[in-house]
């Protein structure tokens, strides 16, 4: 069974609907949502609409800090710019929109892996995993085999070797047999608002036959989702930072 | 506890046939299974022995690299799983003997010593190409085998425990404090840790074909760190000093390969191969004739720059695996038109200049009857023979290229477009350049020569025109047969 696996969408619905269509190619036949449905992009309504019509059909999906954000105020970052855009998303999504962003779990168990969009130590805390000492502190939180993130917004795959953790940054398109002697921590990179550099959107997908993961990255039409943004007066820079993938 | 192994025994679906190897690392079975007709080989790693946690990482790093590579210079890989506690890898089992049972009779002559290191140079280039730096080249893990076609000789690379994958996490780097690799052929930049150079596999061949060469090894058999990071400063004797039969543009093309800079060393495996099957052409230099060590200055001043290398080898990351591009040029010498000529020119040189390691052959096809009857020996063959080569060399005065990285060919067949595949083949060229003619008579008769290279050669293939041709020339004529698209790149 593929797993096709998504983080970050932040109501980027050209690269949701560009990662969805690439991943169902190579032959994912269930869905894991990795968090931060909302956020930055101009289509909540449209994005969580689809995530939750995947979850009704099987999916899964964790709440990311961005959408735990819309429905309290006081976990909202101070930067003004995304507390506005929060504002904005919550008056867009109606009442069952909402319930379901709020009905999202912060963690799932499924089967040898565990799902969660920032740490494991401390899900509602919104760590980031950003280095190999952060990767081992949510490795030791877990006795899962392998942790699928977000939250960093950039493609890396973490790996016990010895008593420390090695960091790996993959090369899209190539899958990676993870070998079942150490533990591994994946983070897909940013569906929605890639930041290394590169505006092509970013997801991955796991084999649980082959034991393999595989990083992607898919170009999409951001200067539509770039316009949308502008459109909608949301701040510009989140629409400049889309064509720029910053 | 380790599980007992037995004839008859299934695991994986893998039927035990017999024992071939019991290796205090790892015992190695022959094994059967319905859906496989190639001989098949299973690898069960020794788990219950002590210190070595190294050889179990290695034995993951096998597993996780093995369905990774393909070709014919690596055994296939099959399946893998685990038996309990016990890990095991299936792969294709290989005919033929590794280089180990010649350390028996050595020295060996000149130029067997080349055939096995461009052999197995080419097999490296094409491990290089999948992004794998093999990190353990030794006459244990090279071996020969004939190929069932045709009975042509080529080189397997065996045991990928050490390696490194450029796609892969490595899952060897930095977590042990020794390094990693076999002490006698270990390069000096693997002794420091570095893994993802390619050229280190280049050392290692060096290595092994200065034992074959003259019995010895460079370096000793030391047995710690420190006596391995002795080749960081001191200059093996020279192989000539060894085996005064050794020929100069052996002894050149091995102190090359032992630099302790790999930027010294050949650009790449495939430059090796290139040097290795043609001696006649391998660019001389104080390397060819250096007997004993230098003077104490000089190795003084060695032994700074080594410093110095060790700086660099360690800020160095990720040199990229590919890169340092075998380029050939396709030169008619019959053909007039002065404007191909220096358009072929021009665009040879943009080419080779876009690579700084890049090297360039300039190969031409004197035509001859019939191969079998060894044309060069008569008289006349042989000056019309010289004759070309001294128009190559001509031909390609003007281009600004320093001597080491030109050298010129004449092959000698009936059949152009079939000698211009063989030798980009078989010398693992990576780019093509060569001359479109004209719409002539005869080119609509026969086809054209580049029409045939562009479809069947393996590697990039430009075809160069003089200008634009006139749209008169180009469209298609009345028959059919002109009507062969003008552009064949």
């Amino acid at each position: 069974m593929r797993i096709g696996l998504l983080a970050d969408l932040h109501a980027n619905r050209q690269a949701t609907e560009a990662c969805l269509a690439a991943l169902a190619r190579a032959g994912c036949q269930r869905w894991v949502f990795l968090g931060d449905l909302v956020g930055y992009g101009a289509d909540p309504e449209w994005t969580v609409d689809c995530v939750r019509a995947h979850v009704e059909r099987g999916a899964l999906a964790v709440r990311g800090n961005h959408d735990a954000a819309l429905g309290d105020e006081a976990a909202n970052t101070v930067n003004a710019d995304i507390r506005a855009t929060a504002r904005w998303t919550r008056e867009r999504l109606d009442g069952p929109q909402r319930a379901f962003l709020e009905s999202m779990p912060l963690m799932i168990e499924d089967a040898d892996r565990l799902y969660v969009h920032a740490s494991a130590w401390e899900p509602d805390q919104w760590a980031y995993v950003s280095n190999p000492l952060a990767a081992k502190r949510s490795l030791a939180a877990t006795t899962r085999w392998l942790t699928l993130c977000g939250h960093v917004h950039a493609p890396a795959l973490y790996y016990e070797q010895g008593h420390s953790v090695s960091h790996f940054e993959p090369r899209p398109g190539v899958p990676i047999p993870l070998s079942s002697q150490r533990r591994w921590l994946a983070i897909p990179g940013s569906c929605g608002q890639p930041r290394d550099g590169n505006p092509a959107a970013a997801c991955a997908w796991f084999d649980t036959d082959a034991r393999q993961l595989c990083f992607l990255r898919v170009p999409y039409d951001h200067a539509r989702s770039a316009a949308a943004i502008r459109a909608a007066g949301l701040p510009a820079a989140f629409a400049d930072r889309l064509e720029r993938g910053t | 506890m380790p599980v007992k192994l037995q004839p008859g025994m299934t695991i994986g679906g893998f039927t035990l046939v017999e024992p071939l190897h019991e290796g205090g690392m790892s015992r190695l079975w022959s094994v059967t299974h319905p859906d496989h007709t190639m001989a098949l080989l299973m690898k069960l790693p020794r788990i219950d022995y002590g210190e070595a946690v190294s050889q179990v990482v290695s034995f993951e790093v096998e597993r996780m690299l093995m369905p990774m590579i393909d070709g014919e210079h690596v055994p296939r890989y099959v399946a893998s799983g685990e038996y309990e506690d016990q890990p095991w890898l299936v792969m294709q089992r290989m005919h033929g003997e590794t280089l180990q049972p010649l350390l028996e009779r050595l020295p060996l002559a000149a130029e067997r010593v080349a055939a096995i290191g461009a052999m197995t140079a080419l097999a490296l280039e094409d491990l290089h190409h999948q992004r794998v730096v093999h990190l353990d080249v030794k006459p244990g893990n090279v071996l020969l085998q004939a190929d069932p076609r045709d009975g042509s000789e080529r080189a397997v690379l065996l045991d990928f425990g050490l390696s490194h994958h450029a796609d892969l996490p490595d899952l060897l780097a930095e977590q042990f404090h020794v390094p990693m690799g076999t002490a006698p052929y270990i390069a000096p930049e693997q002794v420091l840790g570095v893994r993802d150079e390619p050229r280190s596999d280049l050392f290692a061949l060096g290595v092994t074909l200065y034992q074959l060469a003259t019995g010895k090894l460079p370096f000793g058999a030391p047995a710690g760190t420190a006596g391995m990071r002795r080749r960081l400063h001191d200059e093996p004797p020279a192989p000539r000093q060894l085996n005064p039969a050794v020929p100069r543009w052996l002894q050149e093309i091995i102190l090359r390969c032992l630099e302790v800079d790999p930027d010294r060393r050949h650009a790449s495996a495939a430059q090796l191969a290139f040097d290795l099957q043609h001696p006649d052409q391998v660019p001389l230099t104080s390397r060819a004739d250096r007997l004993g060590g230098r003077g104490p200055l000089a190795r003084a001043l060695h032994w700074l720059s080594a410093l110095g290398t060790r700086a660099t080898i360690e800020r160095k990351k990720a040199v990229a695996t590919r890169g340092a591009p075998l380029i050939m040029t396709a030169i008619d010498l019959k053909q007039t038109n002065r404007a191909l000529d220096d358009a072929l020119r021009d665009m040879t040189t943009r080419i080779v200049q876009t690579a700084a390691d890049s090297r360039l052959a300039c190969v031409t096809v004197l035509r001859v009857a019939r191969i079998g009857i060894e044309p060069t020996l008569d008289i006349e063959g042989r000056s019309r023979h010289v004759k070309r080569l001294i128009a190559l060399r001509d031909w390609a005065r003007s281009l600004p290229l320093e001597e080491h990285r030109i050298t010129f060919h004449v092959l000698e067949a009936s059949e152009v477009a079939d000698a211009l595949i063989d030798y980009a083949r078989s010398n693992r060229i990576d780019q093509l350049i060569m001359g479109a003619r004209g719409v002539t008579g005869v080119r609509r008769m026969l086809g054209s020569v580049s029409s045939r290279v562009v479809a069947e050669a393996n590697c990039t293939v430009t075809v160069v025109r003089a200008g634009r041709e006139s749209a008169a020339e180009q469209a298609p004529g009345p028959e059919p047969t002109e009507s062969k698209p003008a552009s064949e790149q």
